[in-house]
Parts: structure tokens; sequence; C-alpha cells
């Protein structure tokens, strides 16, 4: 017997005009949740799978074996090897592609409804039958070790890897979910599978489809796909704290044009302040009208764009932000920036800003549900955050529910000039009290 | 009042229920197409001008670049940059991108601001403002935007040599952003004569997708844009031709921030025509085949699998073009390959294609997958928008885009033979190594 339950069908009444989209919270009869959106005007399904772990779980030692193993994924499964499970997804004209963050595997699949059962077939396959053969293995292992070569010659992602670093020393956060030459050159077809048995489990495992598919048949797909996972998942890392006061590091790189990364410990996405913090960050650093960009871009022409974002992850959270310019002018745009940063922890946003900042965040939340992968990326974020369906229902109330006192408060309270680390890749001009890493 | 009468066509009358396209033409010869797709309450609407970097005079590489940077500075209605705040207060993101053919703004916005934002569109064809001082700063921004997208990137600026190697007489040779020593000397007389030139309704399209129907679109369309009159004397886009090329290029590109040494090839090859996109849709194959995946393609088979000579292969066509195009090759070699070793393996490869042909089992798979790309292409509805908008501004009609899908379902195996044989010539290529190091290696 199927056990299907409807447990709500939602409609997105804060779009305007005549949108809807019903969400439906079923469960599968093997008891594996999944959000729907049905949309049959298109004969396709798109699917998006979750699993919470990702590279967090690799092992000491083996830091870049998760990855190793998500890039393993559509390279041979049961009988099949790579070539053979790429002419049988050809075939069906299915798109299946995998990803690993710190936090999280993803799965993404666009199936035709004329031949879903056998691309839903295909996709089970991959996930619970990897082959891992020794041919595709030293394939990924020349790939990846290029990828890391590559990365080391990029100044974007030298700044990036110096700051984790220092941000979070001896955790999976301080360091590039690829891993190093040496932990790639050394993984094992063992530590690969090793990784499989860590990470690819249903204990947390989040599902959204969209498109044309019934909930009867969604709840059976969905169990043929993941209910061959074990349930079982080992525990992952501990929180951690971001530990990297303020400064400024430069790492010495030939190149014309410096990159800065900077960083500031963070909010929880949970927080009760998050989207207070939101929207003083849109002012601050999010968009052409932000205070930033229109200091350092508009203005003054030291940058093509700057942008900051809160970043919170499972374990941690930090502000972010990045910008380019010229090595000669890269100490005077770093210094602006710890000028805005500074005059908005003191005095805060104006009740126009905060206006201009909600009125975008408000209208622009609904224009994000406008597709099927879209959509179905949305819902499947939602609940790895611990969303219910119908915050999208008060989502924006939330955001108009902020008030001035409340942004101001936040404005202070979170961001932190002495406690902003600049690092600095390249040959950069004009920049005081830098140290190297 | 319409020119003619609004036709409706169907995208895809093959499959399923499809998107309704229209398309009609405004008093002043301004193009509108919509595409409707009612799904979410949302439009992309786009203004595209049959103008880009390929129609800039000699020595100014870079102005209409350059000046689509500056269309979002002040009109006589509009300060600097209100028109991006006024989208973003509403919720909406904007943009814009210049190709060699063509130069496109667009605004993603909730379907009921459709007279806003073409209001603020309008506007900016005809009324920009600019000052000596805008003109400088936003010069510094592109010489940023520059440094960042080539500069920095060893592999770019290796594109770069690669393309002007291989057009020496047509201006696809330039680059977009243009040349930086050309960038630092654009002045306003640049921008504003090419802006004077081409930014005119009968040089440019609406194309409106999402939300809408073709009725509203008309009407505001009539409204905002029909008050503009027509430019008098658009120059026709006639472009130097390439002359025939006689002998292989090679290009070595040393770089000491270059991690792993690279190559790729080129070869002119025919574009996208009115009435004539066989032997394009032909060559959309021959890429995918050759290239088209890290599986299954045949240099995938030969350079990857079969030896362990490449990590990676790639193939890539871009047909979309006013004139000829060219034919992508790129190989990655295995550590220890060199690209002398590389580049052999793949002419071997070339050479066994030629002379083997086409797998059939590979070339229905591809058809099948060419004719699911359609279905999966109508989830993306301004990607549709783009697709009619890069089309009309590279030499096509609707009816071409309409009949694109239905050409590469017609394909033969001996199509793609056809073409693959004129265009994989030796003595037409230009091939580049990129090598770490400042010295050869």
């Amino acid at each position: 017997m199927r056990r299907l339950l409807a447990a709500a069908v939602l409609c997105l009444a804060a779009l305007p005009l005549r949108a809807e989209i019903a969400i439906q919270e079923l469960t599968s009869p093997g008891g594996i949740g999944v959000w729907l959106v049905e949309e049959h005007s298109i004969p396709f399904v798109a699917l998006e799978i979750r699993l919470r772990g990702g590279a967090n779980l690799d092992e000491p030692g083996r830091r870049g074996a998760t990855n190793a193993m998500v890039w393993l994924m559509n390279e041979g499964s049961g009988d099949m090897d790579s070539r053979a499970f790429a002419e049988a997804s050809e075939a069906l004209a299915a798109h299946f592609s995998f990803g690993v963050t710190d936090d999280a595997l993803s799965v993404s699949a666009m199936m035709l409804t004329e031949n879903l059962d056998a691309a839903s077939d295909l996709l089970a396959l991959a996930l619970t039958e990897p082959r891992f053969d020794a041919d595709a293995i030293e394939r990924m292992r020349a790939d990846v070790l290029q990828t890391i070569a590559r990365r080391a010659m990029n100044p974007g992602a030298i700044a990036g890897d110096t700051l984790n670093a220092m941000a979070y020393p001896g955790h999976p956060y301080g360091s590039d979910l690829k891993g190093t030459a040496d932990s790639v050159a050394a993984l094992t077809r063992d530590d690969i599978l090793a990784a499989w048995h860590n990470a690819m489990t249903r204990q947390d495992a989040y599902v959204a489809a969209v498109g044309d598919i019934t909930p009867e048949a969604l709840g059976a797909l969905v169990d043929k796909v993941l209910g061959g996972l074990p349930a079982g998942a080992p525990p992952g890392p501990p929180h951690v704290d971001y530990a990297l006061p303020g400064g400024t590091t430069v790492v010495d790189f030939p190149t014309p044009q410096s990159v800065a990364v900077f960083a500031q410990r963070g909010i929880a996405i949970d927080d009760p302040r998050y989207f207070a913090a939101s929207l003083v960050n849109r002012v601050l650093g999010d968009g052409m009208e932000s205070r930033l960009m229109q200091e350092l871009r508009e203005k003054r022409g030291l940058t093509y764009g700057v942008g900051t974002f809160l970043a919170p992850r499972d374990l941690s959270a930090m502000i972010l932000g990045s910008f380019a310019s010229a090595n000669a002018t890269m100490g005077e745009a770093v210094a602006l920036v710890r000028g805005e940063w500074a005059k908005i922890a003191a005095t805060g946003i104006t009740a126009d800003e905060l206006e201009f900042a909600r009125t975008w965040m408000t209208g622009e939340y609904p224009l994000r549900f406008d597709g099927n992968g879209a959509i179905a990326r949305i819902l499947v974020g939602m609940q790895m955050v611990g969303l219910p369906a119908d915050y999208v229902l008060h989502r924006n109330d939330y955001v108009d529910a902020v008030t001035l006192d409340q942004a101001n408060r936040v404005a202070a309270e979170l961001f932190d000039p002495d406690g902003l680390h600049v690092v600095v890749v390249g040959r950069p001009e004009g920049l005081e009290d830098a140290s190297t890493p | 009042m319409l020119r003619f009468a609004i036709l409706v066509l169907m995208v895809l009358p093959a499959l399923a229920r499809a998107q309704q396209v229209t398309s009609a033409f405004l008093d002043n010869g301004m193009q509108v197409v919509v595409i409707e797709d009612h799904r979410a309450p949302a439009i992309f609407h786009s203004v595209w001008y049959r103008t880009g970097a390929a129609d800039e005079p000699p020595g100014a590489s870079g102005a209409a670049h350059f000046l689509e940077h500056l269309m979002f500075k002040a009109t006589d209605t509009l300060a600097a940059g209100e028109l991006s705040a006024r989208v973003a207060a509403l919720g909406g993101s904007d943009n814009a991108a210049t190709s060699s053919d063509y130069t496109f703004y667009y605004q993603r916005i909730a379907a009921d601001r459709l007279p806003v934002v073409m209001r603020m569109e309008a506007d900016r064809m005809r009324n920009l403002r600019l000052t000596p001082d805008v003109i400088d700063t936003e010069r510094g921004v592109i010489i940023e935007e520059r440094n960042q997208r080539v500069e920095n990137d060893p592999d770019a600026l290796a594109r770069e040599q690669g393309m002007a190697a291989q057009y020496l007489n047509h201006p696809y040779g330039a680059p977009v952003i243009g040349w930086m020593h050309e960038i630092e000397a654009l002045g306003a007389a640049d921008v504003m004569d090419f802006y004077h030139l081409y930014y005119s309704p009968n040089n440019a399209i609406l194309v409106v997708a999402g939300d809408v129907t073709p009725g509203e679109v008309m009407a505001f369309a009539r409204e905002y844009f029909g008050p503009i009159p027509p430019a008098p004397d658009l120059p026709e886009r006639i472009r130097p031709d390439e002359p025939p090329q006689r002998a292989a290029r090679h290009l070595l590109y040393a770089d000491a921030r270059v991690a792993q040494p690279h190559l790729w090839r080129t070869y002119l090859a025919p574009e996208r025509n009115a009435g004539d996109q066989r032997d394009a849709a032909a060559l959309v194959y021959l890429a995918e085949i050759l290239g088209g995946s890290p599986f299954t393609s045949v240099l995938a088979r030969d350079l990857t699998y079969d030896s362990r000579i490449a990590t990676d292969t790639s193939a890539g066509y871009q047909g979309t073009s006013l004139d000829v195009t060219t034919f992508r090759l790129a190989v990655t070699p295995a550590a220890g390959v060199t690209p002398e070793q590389a580049e052999a393996a793949m002419d071997a490869s070339l050479a066994r294609f030629l002379d083997e042909g086409v797998d059939p089992a590979r070339f229905e798979r591809l058809r099948t997958q060419l004719r699911a790309s359609e279905i999966y292409a109508r989830d993306n509805v301004a990607g549709l928008a783009q697709r009619y908008g890069a089309a009309l501004t590279s030499g096509l009609s609707v009816e071409d885009v309409q009949d694109w899908p239905r050409i590469l379902l017609e394909v033969s195996a001996a199509d793609v033979m056809r073409v693959a044989r004129a265009v994989l010539v030796p003595e037409r290529s230009v091939t580049t190594w990129v090598t770490p190091g400042e010295e050869e290696n």
C-alpha cells in the first residue's frame, strides 16, 4: 500500500497578479519527505536532492575524498562502465549533475516525462551502485590535480583559501574541499568507498520536484532513487567559531590587478536578526546602489565590481566580500571599504536606505520562482535550513516588519570594523600594516 | 498602426504545447517580439540594437561596450544610475551586454511594471546626456573590467591573441571590450558618434518574454517607442571579408601564471544565414560529435579513454553570427604530455573521424538530445528571449529562429561529414599553445 500524505497545499498569495505555486508536502511510501509543485505545461521534471554532510565528512588525512567520490558519480554504475552509463543517459536525454559543498551533496536531474521511469532507474543506479573503476579513479585524479594546480595560480582562489585557512585552522572549513595535491595523490579506492558510505545516506536527505509528475508517481520515484541508501550517517565535525582577528594580509603574486577578499564573523541564518542584517548588508555592499559600489566604482572608477554577502554555513557564519583593483589603486580602495565598514557600524543606515532595500528585497522574492528548476532549488534550500513550506507566504512580512531601530541595532552589533580582515593577492600599493600569511 | 499584421507563430509545432511568439513592427521600423509564458508573473524586457564591437570604426575598439556602460548614466529626465535604482526599488534586476554583432539591455521584473521599464528604455534610446567626468570615471571602471576579465587571466589573453590571428581582416579579430591602449584613448566623441549613428528604433528590436500579451506590449511600445523618429541613413553592416587562408597559423603563448599547458584550435566556419541554416545545423552536430561529451565524443574516446593523452577535450560552434564564425577544438594534455604530442593526437583523431565517419548510434542519441533540449529550453523564458534577440541582430528572421529546431532534426550523417570535410582543413586553422613560464618549453 502506498502511504502518500499531502500535508499541505499552499498558494503563494504573496505574489502579485494571479500566480500561485501550490507546494505539496508529501511523504513517500518509504517514508522520505518530498515537496512537489505540479507543473504540467512542459513535459519534464526537475528533481533536486540535497544530502547534508558533504565535504565536512572527509576523514582526517583524506581531504578531497568526498569531492573525488562525487566527481565519480556519473563514471559508471551497476553493469555499466562510464561510457555505457553516458550513452544510456544520452539516449534518454536525461541530465544528471552531482555537486558537493562543504555542507552537502547535491543531485540535480532533469528528466523527460516520456521516459521518466527509465531515467530515474538510471539515477537510482548512479547513487546506489557506483563502480569506482580503477581507470575512472585515475581520470578523476588527473583532472582534480590539474584543477588544484590552476587554483594555485588564480589570485581569487588564493585569496579565498588564505582567508579560510586563517579563519578556521584545523577544521574542514579551513581548506578547499578539493584537497591538496598530496592528499589527492594518496587517495585510494577504499578512501572513496568510505566517503560514499559516509556521505551518501538518506538520513538527512531533502528532496523537491517541480514539473510534469503526480504525487503518486513522485513518491514511487523518490523511493526508487533514495530508498536503497543506508539510513545512518556518521557525525560530522563540530560547530566552529570564526577565529580570524582584524588585519590585512598580502600574498605576493605577479599580476597587474590585485584581488581582495575580506571577512568578519557573521550571523546564523536562524538568528532572529537575520532579515535586519540582510537589509543592512544590501545597503552596505549588495548591488549597484550599495554604498561600497557607489564609493569604489561609481564615484572613483576603482573597480568593476565590489560585493558583500552574508555567508552562513551549517557550522559557522561569516560576512564575506571581494573586489579587484589595479595594484596602484588597491590601497585606496581598501581604505574606502574600511571607512564604509566603520561608518555603517557607527551610524547605521537611513530610513530611505532601509525603504529602498526593503522594496527591493520584497519585490525580488517572487521573481525567483521563474522556472521548474529554479523553484525546485528554492524548495530544497528551504528544507535544508528548516523552513516550513508556508514560509513563502510570510517571508515578505518578515522583511516588512524590520524597523529602522532593529536594522541599526544589528548594524552596530554585527558589523565590526576592527574585526574586518582583508586578504590581498597581487602587488598592491598603499596598504599599511600589512602582514604576510 | 502596425505595418504588418501580427503573425502568430508556434515555436515548435511538433512538440506538445509551446510558447506563443508574435512579431510585429511599429511605424518607425522597430520590431517587437513577444514570447508568452504565463507560469510566473514576471517578464524579461529587452531592447536589442543591431550594432556591436564589429561595427566600430578602426582605432576605436571598445566603443560599443563603453557606450553600453554609459547608457546607465544620465538622460534628460533620469539621473545617472536612476534607471537601475528604480528597477531595483521595484524588486527587479537589470543589466546589458555587448557582443561583436549586438548590444542589448534588459530588465527582469514583475509583469505589471512593464510600462515603467519600457518608458525608461525608450528614454535612453535618444536622450543620453554625458559629461566629461562621468566618461572619465567610467573609463576607469572599464579598464578594471578588462584587468579582471583579461589581463589577470592568461587564458583570456591567449584567446585574444588567437582571435586576432584568426581574423586578419574582419573586425571579429578585435576583442569586444577593446584593446587596452584604445580603451584608454576613447572619449566622448567616439561613444556619442556611435550612439547617434546606431541607437534608433529602426535599428532596434524589442523582445518581451513572460507574463504579457502581445496586445499590451504593442500598446505600450506604440506609446513609448512609437514617437521616436527612425534614423534616416542607417549604414549597411558591411564588414571587410577575410582573405582566403592559405597557411595554418600557430601561436605559442607563454605566461608565468599558466598552471597547465593546453591548446586550442579554431577554423573559420559558416554561420547561420537567413533561409540557409543547414550547414550551420550540421556544424552543431559536428561539435557535439567531436567534443560535446567528456565520455562519448570522438576526442574524449581517442585522447582520454583509449589513450591517456588528455584530461579534457571539447569542441564548440556558435552559429548565431552576422559574418563568418569559428569552429573550435580544445585539448588539455595530461601531466607529462607536451602540447605538441597532444596536437598530434588531436590531428590523428580528426583524421580517423574523417575516415570512419559518424557512429550511427551516437548520431541518433544526439538527435534525441537536441529534440529534448528544446523542451528543457522552454523552462527558461529569458533564454528564449535571448535566442530571438541574438538571431534578429545577426541577420536572421523570426521564421529562421522558428525553423531552426526542425532544421536541426533534419540533419543527416552525410551532412555532418560534408561540413566536416569543408571546415576541418589544416591549412585553414589557427592553433594556440598556452604554456607556463616566460620561455618556450
